[in-house]
């Protein structure tokens, strides 16, 4: 019988990634309500002694493949390793994140391991000793309530910036195990080739905790900078709506919706955007929503915990100056 | 080159999602039937590498005989044929059984790259495209932006965005790649496209033509089962925010949102 809940974090250059202390958080709730362990399953390269931090926010164990062909991240190399570790392992719950690796990942395995899997979940509990997760679908339109049948592992992936992080307990610590796994050339079929990094250093949308998104109502890309300065000010990013980008005002990895990403900051404040159905479907799931936009029927209001019936152009800068003296 | 892509057909991304009574799908009554966007991008791309290396594309959907309509417009587009898949068995597949079923479609043909959307935009779950690779044991590289394959036509290079950074990626062919957003500008089908596109052929496939057992496929097969289909989560009616002049609004904004939302 299938025991446990196992978490595969995800780290790059060294640090493990805001949504692995998520997954982590989460899956330890999880092995509370099943009564259960929880394991969290680090792969990577020289990654061993940051791995046990992993354990102050609720690992009872972690395990540790290292290879440098784990460093970077690839869906081949991280299928091999964890498919067999899991068959060995046996764990009931299989918890990733829902980030761009950890997707193509979690669908890999749900094919190798022939297993049910539920993408970028918002919610997860234990029925009856079994997985049951909701998940947004159509964009956020409608929500699904989904559990899992013939189905060991159950693979689930969570949606970054929703699962709250476990307060770090020091005095908490996990069991490092040295995994034993084999990994051939012959199964990592991709090679990385270059990695390019984003100089910017600006956030990924979908880890941001506060967005300023522009739309149709920017009038152009140069108008952008007042965003910009709210948005670092804030400690967040830029996004854009498709308008913004179809009009090649803003990159495509700006672009928040059913077509771009989807997103759930703690802060959205929405510039210039009427708030298309599609748009709407890419930040339903933010805390809090903040509209400014000249058109008072604009169907963002609806959405908008506040609403701002103006023009950007005077109140986003006013906004800055005002949020200058609170910060 | 010999090219595959898997097209699906969803509602169109205006679409007002309605839950059906049953509480487990959703009304299909009034919804307008599209070619999943991301799919376009495989379609383009697809013709592109036809263009410069000679070859064929072959278009491969699943599903009911509506599906015909995503086929024919991928057809009108440049491809040369299609393969519908389509079977009473296939009601309520998950996407892990729709993998399948594409998979052994894929397998009776010749193929060098193979190209799905990097996500249906109805389930949103970007499982169909992966699943295949593994199924098929080939190398998958996803959500690719830049494709380039080698003048021998032996390998692919692909940049896939990850947060933060681009990976460059490299795989021998076959291949399977899921495309997104800024990999290429969809052609719209021209009028005489749409004219050819009636006389292409389009093969339709049941699962028993594939060798597949239908008892493997449809509701009591899935592997996550639904157990209902919920509204989305109702937001308070929010508050407009009060001020005379853009400074008095602004300043009242940033008001609520440190002392009421706590956000600042």
């Amino acid at each position: 019988m299938s025991q446990g809940v196992w978490t595969i974090a995800e780290q790059r250059d060294g640090a493990f990634r805001k949504i692995t202390y998520e997954i982590v958080s989460e899956g330890r709730r999880l092995a509370d309500a099943l009564g259960q362990e929880l394991t969290v399953v680090v792969l990577g390269s020289n990654i061993k002694e940051k791995a046990a931090e992993l354990g102050h926010y609720g690992a009872d164990k972690i395990m540790v493949a290292e290879d440098p062909r784990l460093d970077p991240c690839t869906t081949d190399a991280y299928t091999a390793v964890i498919s067999g570790l899991v068959k060995e392992g046996d764990p009931s719950i299989l918890l990733l994140g829902a980030s761009v690796d950890g997707k193509d990942i979690a669908a890999r395995l749900s094919a190798c391991l022939d297993a049910g899997m539920a993408q970028d979940c918002t919610e997860f509990s234990i029925e009856d000793g079994k997985l049951v997760v909701i998940r947004p679908i159509y964009a956020g339109k409608a929500y699904a309530k989904l559990t899992f049948a013939n189905s060991s592992p159950q693979i689930a992936t969570a949606r970054p910036n929703v699962m709250s992080i476990n307060e770090p307990d020091t005095s908490r610590s996990a069991e490092i195990i040295d995994a034993s796994f084999t990994l051939d050339d012959s199964m990592i079929k991709t090679k990385v080739v270059e990695v390019i990094k984003d100089e910017s250093g600006k956030i990924d949308l979908t880890e941001a905790d506060k967005i300023v998104s522009g739309g149709r109502g920017m009038k152009g890309p140069d108008e952008f900078g007042i965003l910009e300065e709210l948005a670092s000010l804030l400690g967040g990013t830029v996004g854009a709506s498709r308008a913004a980008v179809d009009a090649g005002w803003r990159p495509q990895t700006d672009q928040v919706g059913q077509t771009g990403k989807v997103v759930s900051p703690t802060l959205y404040i929405a510039c210039g955007i009427s708030g298309a159905i599609q748009h709407l479907a890419g930040m339903s799931t933010s805390k809090v929503i903040v509209a400014i936009n000249k058109d008072p029927e604009a169907p963002i209001f609806q959405k908008a915990d506040y609403g701002v019936v103006g023009d950007l152009f005077d109140v986003v800068p006013a906004l800055t100056e005002e949020v200058k003296k609170i910060l | 080159m010999k090219i595959i892509v898997c097209i699906k057909q969803v509602p169109d991304t205006e679409t007002q999602i309605k839950i059906a009574s049953d509480g487990k799908s959703i009304e299909t009554g009034d919804i307008k039937w599209i070619m999943n966007p991301y799919d376009e991008f495989g379609v383009e791309e697809a013709l592109r590498l036809k263009e410069k290396f000679g070859g064929e594309v072959t278009v491969i959907g699943l599903g009911p005989k509506r599906v015909t309509d995503a086929l024919r417009t991928a057809l009108a587009m440049g491809a040369d044929k299609a393969v519908l898949i389509t079977d009473d068995a296939l009601e309520d597949t998950d996407s892990l059984g729709v993998a399948k079923a594409l998979a052994a479609a894929i397998k009776e043909l010749e193929y060098d790259l193979i190209f799905t959307g990097q996500r249906g935009v109805d389930d949103d779950l970007g499982i169909v495209g992966t699943a295949i690779a593994e199924f098929l044991d080939i190398p998958n590289i996803s959500l690719v932006t830049k494709l380039t394959v080698s003048d021998d036509q032996a390998s692919v290079q692909a940049e896939r965005p990850v947060e933060g950074q681009t990976l460059v990626l490299e795989a021998q062919l076959p291949a399977l790649i899921t495309t997104q957003k800024g990999l290429n500008e969809p052609r719209y089908a021209s009028l005489p496209g749409i004219m050819k596109a009636k006389k292409k052929p389009l093969e339709e496939k049941s699962l028993a033509d594939l060798g597949l057992d239908p008892a493997n496929f449809g509701a009591e097969a899935r592997k996550t089962q639904i157990i209902e289909l919920l509204p989305p989560p109702e937001r308070e009616a929010g508050k407009i925010v009060e001020g005379e002049t853009p400074q008095e609004k602004a300043a009242n904004l940033a008001k609520l949102l440190h002392e009421e939302a706590k956000v600042i």
